[in-house]
């Protein structure tokens, strides 16, 4: 405990750990903010506010399409190219595809006109992108999404990327500024730093030590610790209602790549013991080791799958639920304006309880991804103990 | 889309409603199994009822990523 709490710096004072955030904030959204500048050169754009096109469908302004939630929700737990606030609020991000000319990047903006999924041609390379529920396909030259074509590789800045980005920057500013404090002299803690420490203590504590040993838990807790925090934040970022509805860790791509931070990390320290246990289990009789041994194998794969899959589930379900019930005052609000508010009242008091809930599942979730990569951990590099 | 196709999209998206209320009772009985135990083992026990509380939010994160496993595969083939 007291490497890793030495290895910590100390806390900023407040004022100056604030300016440093905000600062990190402000360039983060003027990289953001620039890049359709930059890429405006290419050719003269109608830098177009950008709403989704399901915005017609959201407000009832006699419009002919009618609500339909499934769309709507699924709409909103995936990923996007722009962040989308209130109303017709909302900020375009790069888009960086890799085609065989090379990289092209260009505002999303350029790819949504009046508020309906468009096409854009580059100047530089002539090719033509289409974006068709929020895929990006090469297009000709009038804009139909050419399918059979392999599309280019999309390596853009996605919403839930700059989420990620945004996490990132955050906890290294924090994580750095509360190092600082510990290194000089030791003043009795204040502030954030009686948090984190409380925190940190929390998970080697509870977590890394029960199923790892005071000697092995110092090895694996920094991993432990960045993915705690960056789980929860990422699950706390994604309950901010009007941010833009950002959901990290509720993709399958992201949580499939922690999962197999953890598989490598588990292969890797794997000692005899472990696989010894898994490919010989010892104190089985003979017939039920040729069952036992087949479901082990196939439990390295799957323990990491079922951590993916954990995360992703409970993270979706919660803002799937949310969403049914802002989906529900509008289905009913379709019918009268009357039904719509009556429904309201009931439907913003159910939701508001499930941001509680969603609260806790969101340090819940962080708290089980890492409680199980420990145990996994501990495994791996168990002692002979029989 | 044909008659078929209609009549295929229906059973299929039924079924997937069928499996996700099977999710839910999967999950209702399983975490009220967890949760009764915790219970009962705090009135036998009440200066444990930290150490239970813990552990039964634990076991309960469990069991309910198992359902919402099952809710995630209905999920997928509702919505295609």
């Amino acid at each position: 405990m007291h490497r890793f709490l030495v290895g910590l710096g100390g806390l900023l004072n407040r004022k100056s750990m604030r300016k440093i955030v905000f600062s990190a904030f402000i360039t983060a959204l003027t990289i953001i903010g620039l890049s359709p500048v930059v890429v405006a050169q290419d050719e003269a754009v109608q830098h177009e506010e950008i709403a989704h096109s399901e915005a017609e469908n959201h407000e009832e302004h006699g419009h002919e399409s009618k609500f339909n939630p499934g769309e709507m929700i699924m709409h909103h737990v995936a990923d996007a190219h722009f962040i989308h606030f209130i109303g017709n609020i909302s900020v375009p991000l790069p888009v960086i595809l890799y085609t065989e000319q090379g990289f092209e990047v260009f505002s999303s903006s350029n790819l949504y006109k009046d508020h309906q999924e468009s096409f854009y041609t580059s100047a530089s390379t002539g090719n033509s992108y289409r974006i068709e529920n929020e895929k990006i396909y090469f297009a000709d030259l009038d804009g139909n999404a050419l399918h059979e074509v392999a599309p280019p590789m999309d390596l853009s800045i996605t919403k839930s990327v700059f989420g990620m980005l945004f996490i990132m920057f955050i906890m290294v500013f924090f994580f750095i500024g509360i190092a600082r404090k510990y290194k000089g002299a030791s003043a009795a803690p204040k502030g954030a730093q009686n948090v984190i420490e409380s925190l940190i203590l929390f998970i080697k504590n509870e977590v890394a030590v029960p199923s790892l040993g005071a000697k092995k838990a110092d090895k694996f807790m920094p991993f432990l610790l960045t993915v705690f925090f960056f789980i929860w934040m990422c699950n706390m970022l994604g309950l901010i209602p009007f941010l833009g509805g950002f959901n990290i860790t509720g993709t399958l791509a992201i949580t499939i790549v922690l999962a197999a931070f953890v598989f490598i990390i588990t292969t890797i320290n794997g000692n005899g013991h472990y696989w010894g246990h898994i490919f010989w289990p010892p104190g089985v009789p003979l017939l039920i080791k040729f069952i036992l041994v087949p479901i082990e194998i196939a439990g390295v794969f799957i323990k990491p799958l079922v951590l993916m899959v954990r995360l992703t589930a409970n993270i979706t379900a919660g803002h799937i639920i949310i969403l049914a019930f802002v989906s529900l005052v509008l289905l009913f609000g379709q019918q009268s304006a009357v039904a719509g508010y009556g429904v309201g009242v009931g439907a913003v008091i159910f939701m508001i309880l499930m941001f509680f809930i969603e609260l806790l599942v969101a340090f819940l979730q962080a708290y089980v991804f890492v409680l199980l990569a420990a145990l996994y951990f501990g495994d791996a590099t168990q002692e002979a103990h029989h | 889309m044909s008659v078929m196709d209609v009549i295929l999209l229906a059973v299929e998206q039924g079924y997937a409603g069928i499996g996700a209320g099977l999710a839910a009772i999967g999950a209702g009985i399983g975490i009220g199994r967890i949760g009764g135990s915790a219970l009962e083992a705090m009135a036998r026990q009440p200066e444990a009822t930290g150490d239970l509380r813990a552990n039964m939010i634990v076991a309960a994160a469990l069991v309910e990523g198992v359902a919402l496993f099952a809710v995630i595969i209905c999920l997928l083939v509702a919505l295609g």
